[in-house]
């Protein structure tokens, strides 16, 4: 197990310092005057884009920018935006917010999507089987910012039954938008569990169990259910990324002032060294929740400790 | 899938010049023919599935709109009078109009055209760079597949729809050509690692040993041999990718950082549309309609299709 | 807690006179969406305490089927068995509801498999799963259960035993997991052990350590040993009494030695000259002609007429009944005296 771990983060090691380096490289190493291109159509003056280029280290050789931006990340310095103040400042103030709706998407997407794919892959080809494949097929196909728009309008304004928007009514303004952001990756777990469940229950260990004189409960909600999990982890560490660009389009729709919707912000407003200072920080938080996301593959399957 | 390409009876091995083995082309055809009945049953199938005929229809209907826009409205999108901004849809404006005054439902048929393209000419480019390296990874492995994959892994870091953000933020200009190109920059890693795991399970089977026992060339084993069985979960996913990569510029677009006017994208009208809501809901309604419709005949076809080509999966 | 040994069944006496296993004309058939497939066709023997009755067949005979019948476990649909009887000890395990076969599996019947590696749970350590048994049939607590697992696998001889308790499945050689498969099976003291094809995937050293193990542990025990295997030499070295299959059926019963001495009928004979064997000096082997029937579309009459080098008329016509051919043996054969005599001579 330690050196399924210690190759793992040997692998994460190049991955992190790589991913920064792209973004880092797309931003600054575009033809033209970045720090104009960060600021979009927003008219600068000199002493601004001096105090900018000089900030980001512009004058620097390549590497060099980059490894201060790095070592700018680990104390916490994302840069400013263009009227100087800190990306760190704005982040820390919105940051919560968005832990909130994501942690609450993702106890409803996880709790109903398991159990919805266990109910179809249990009576697989039944109604509810059905019920829960059309579900999802359609919640896949819609886009998210549709889905939330039209969520907010039949569920916010013509059934009242959440807020509409903004954070003001306390936890409740946060059930909707998690329900909108949470739907996508809902509706893959859903699948997934399903078919992983299906396929586990055709295992011979599962002949195996049965022939123990254990009860079908017992050989579904412990032994099969145990390797049906696996993919589905897995899938999670993935999903939190799309889960991320959802945020943005949720927090936006429903003007909720997280993380998400900041990097909405820094677009609209020509702050770009608020989107990238964000994104680069969501990034990194991807790259370690994958990191994790493996240890606890090994944890729930063993054959893998050993590889 | 296990079938073995070779049926040894019928091969007659010559030697070439430089005395490696060379198998004459016509006797493999064996492989492309077994593969091809694979390819011939699951024709047949999809023939009779109601979710294939569906799904293909609206495939077809959604491209020809795209293509021929002309031939389901002879409105010129662009043609708005201010005086008839917001109009609810009516029989002369069927979709009603926008806050320009242009007739919505030309608009919206309009719209297919750029999202389509961007779709399949996405998806084209990400499967044939994943095509090409995710084969040479898998098959070859070593230090060629580790390098591959690790970069494959960097890349991977960055979820697209952050990804897009970042650099289509700092372009100023953001056509089709550019949104495309972020997309299929963002897009290939997850293609590549289908690729290259569908490479590596096929590489294992035995009739790829069988194949380099006769001596046949690595490139052509690639070719024949290990490629026309890898084909099938490929093929699924870029038909399901498609409608990700509609959705996905269709989201960019939204969020202001995909298609700029002039450009006509559903994802673009949506955006104008959510400030008027609850007082214009067709501007949301329609392209989100048209929108939805096409992402979801993308993805059941992707399913369909995916029933065909791997029993097991049923 | 669960009774150990219940004396009653689903409300019916258990007699302790009666044989342990008496299967009579079992018929099981599976439905798919392409036909019914008859995969045991009228099925039966008996089986004693302390007897080994080998099931030889080649895959698709029935075997393995007719075996999950007697357990319980074929998957229903596709799967329904349609006729016949299973008694343990005089009550018929088939007229009774799940609930109360399921206190006979793994308890009083015990079955293992031919693949530990699948056959085990993947996830979960094997001394976590031998205890299961204890835990959820016995009641008895976690601690104990884990005492008691540690035992059986020293019972079977796996070294180390509470080192490698915690150990999982694909750590394990084959050898070593078919030996973990026998701890489980044999947990609760049942009195029938039905071994599917126990040394299939196993090397030929380590088959015999295997069989070797089973003897002794039914020495020991006293159970009643059923075996099903394609492997003759398998057969051979353990089995009291074989029961030969084909279509479903039983073609050939008898006692080992007299069965390999005198076969009665065709397929037997095939089979036991499809053998390599370095004793015979032979040039080539002889494989049994054509392939084994489609049990969508068996033949009717005898199954085996398209493969039987005695077939006449009257095979297609008549099923050839099981009919003594000796002392304690059975053939379904209508020419089985010119079978028997053709052997003897050649």
């Amino acid at each position: 197990m330690g050196r399924y771990l210690a190759r793992r983060v040997l692998q994460f090691i190049p991955v992190f310092f790589g991913a920064t380096l792209l973004i880092f490289v797309m931003v600054w190493v575009i033809p033209g005057d970045p720090i104009r291109a960060l600021g979009g159509d927003r008219r600068l003056s000199e002493s601004v884009v001096q105090a900018m280029r000089a900030q980001f280290n512009l004058d620097d050789p390549l590497f060099i920018q980059y490894f201060k931006y790095i070592g700018g990340v680990f104390r916490g310095d994302f840069g400013t935006d263009f009227s100087g103040r800190p990306v760190l400042d704005l982040m820390q103030q919105r940051l919560p917010v968005t832990i909130r709706l994501a942690l609450l998407a993702f106890v409803f997407e996880v709790i109903i999507g398991i159990i919805a794919g266990i109910v179809a892959g249990i009576r697989k080809g039944g109604f509810l089987d059905n019920l829960v494949l059309t579900s999802t097929l359609v919640v896949i196909a819609i886009p998210i910012f549709v889905l939330g728009f039209v969520a907010q309008i039949v569920f916010g304004v013509q059934l009242g039954w959440f807020p509409v928007s903004g954070i003001r009514q306390g936890w409740t303004s946060y059930l909707l938008p998690a329900i909108v952001l949470g739907s996508l990756s809902l509706a893959y777990i859903a699948r997934l569990t399903r078919a992983s469940l299906a396929e586990n229950l055709r295992a011979d260990y599962v002949r195996t169990a049965t022939a123990k004189g254990l009860s079908r409960r017992r050989v579904v909600g412990v032994h099969t259910l145990r390797n049906s999990m696996i993919p589905v982890v897995t899938f999670l560490a993935i999903d939190l990324g799309g889960l991320m660009g959802g945020a943005i389009i949720t927090e936006t729709i429903f003007n909720i002032p997280g993380l998400g919707r900041a990097v909405f912000e820094g677009v609209q407003g020509q702050e770009g060294t608020v989107v990238v200072g964000i994104v680069t920080f969501l990034v990194i938080v991807y790259m370690v929740a994958n990191l994790l996301v493996d240890v606890l593959y090994a944890v729930l399957d063993p054959r893998i400790r050993y590889e | 899938m296990s079938d073995p390409g070779i049926r040894s009876d019928e091969i007659a091995v010559e030697p070439d010049v430089d005395g490696e083995a060379v198998v004459p082309d016509g006797e493999l055809e064996p492989t492309s023919e077994r593969a091809g009945s694979l390819w011939a049953d699951a024709w047949r199938q999809l023939r009779r599935k109601p979710l294939f005929l569906i799904s293909a229809g609206l495939i077809v209907l959604m491209v020809v709109i795209a293509i021929w826009p002309g031939l389901f409205t002879s409105v010129d999108p662009r043609d708005c009078r201010l005086e008839n901004s917001l109009l609810r849809p009516s029989a002369e404006h069927w979709f009603g109009t926008d806050l320009q005054g242009c007739d919505y439902y030309a608009l919206t048929i309009h719209g297919a055209r750029v999202s389509i393209s961007i779709g399949i000419l996405v998806t084209i480019f990400a499967t044939l760079i994943a095509i090409v390296f995710g084969s040479i990874a898998g098959y070859y492995g070593g230090v060629i597949d580790s390098i591959i994959a690790r970069i494959t892994d960097i890349w991977f870091a960055i979820p697209v729809i952050l990804g897009g953000i970042v650099i289509l933020n700092l372009f100023r200009q953001r056509g089709v050509l550019q949104v495309s190109f972020v997309l299929i920059l963002l897009g290939w890693p997850t293609m590549l690692r289908l690729v290259r795991s569908s490479v590596l399970s096929a590489k294992e089977m035995d009739y790829v040993d069988a194949a380099r026992a006769l001596g046949i060339k690595n490139a052509r084993i690639i070719r024949r041999h290990i490629l026309p069985n890898s084909l099938a979960p490929v093929i699924v996913y870029a038909t399901i990718t498609v409608g990700v990569i509609i959705s996905a510029e269709a989201a960019l677009s939204f969020l202001g950082v995909g298609l700029q006017l002039p450009s006509i994208s559903w994802g673009l009208m949506i955006s104008e549309a959510q400030n008027r809501i609850r007082s214009a809901p067709h501007l949301l309604l329609f392209p989100g309609l048209f929108l939805s419709v096409t992402v979801f005949s993308f993805i059941l076809m992707g399913d369909a299709l995916r029933d065909a080509l791997d029993p097991r999966l049923r | 807690m669960v009774a150990v040994a219940p004396e009653t069944l689903g409300g019916l006496p258990l007699d302790p006179h009666a044989p342990l296993l008496d299967v009579k004309d079992l018929k099981v058939e599976f439905r798919l969406d392409v036909g019914t497939v008859h995969a045991v066709n009228g099925l039966s023997y008996t089986l004693h305490a302390g007897e080994t009755i080998a099931i030889l067949g080649e895959s698709g005979s029935g075997k393995s089927v007719s075996a999950q019948a007697v357990m319980g476990i074929i998957d229903s649909p596709p799967g329904f068995v349609t006729g016949g009887s299973v008694r343990y000890r005089g009550v018929d395990l088939l007229q009774l509801p799940d609930s109360e076969r399921r206190l006979v599996r793994g308890n009083r019947i015990a079955m293992i498999f031919q693949d530990a590696l699948t056959a085990l749970n993947p996830v979960f350590p094997v001394g976590w799963q031998i205890a299961e048994m204890f835990r959820v049939h016995r009641g008895v607590s976690k601690k104990q259960a884990r005492e008691r697992a540690i035992e059986l696998m020293e019972r079977v001889k796996i070294p180390s035993a509470r080192e490698r308790i915690d150990s999982y499945p694909h750590e394990f050689s084959g050898g070593m997991r078919q030996r973990v498969m026998i701890a489980l099976a044999l947990s609760l003291d049942p009195e029938i052990l039905i071994a599917d094809e126990p040394t299939t995937a196993l090397d030929v050293t380590v088959q015999a350590q295997i069989m070797n193990l089973l003897a002794e542990l039914q020495a020991d025990t006293g159970m009643g040993l059923i075996l099903i295997t394609h492997d003759l030499g398998v057969v051979a070295e353990v089995a009291s009494s074989v029961v030969v299959m084909y279509a479903g059926r039983a073609v050939e019963k008898g006692e080992i030695g007299a069965l390999y001495h005198a076969p009665a009928h065709p397929y037997t004979i095939g089979l036991m000259d499809s053998i390599p064997r370095h004793d015979l000096h032979l040039e080539r082997l002889t494989p049994i002609v054509g392939s084994p029937p489609d049990l969508m579309a068996i033949p009717s009459g005898c199954a085996f007429r398209t493969r039987c080098p005695y077939a006449q008329e009257r095979c297609v016509t008549d099923v050839p009944e099981l009919e003594p051919v000796g002392e304690d043996r059975l053939a379904a054969c209508h020419f089985w005296e010119e079978v028997q005599r053709d052997r003897a001579g050649g």
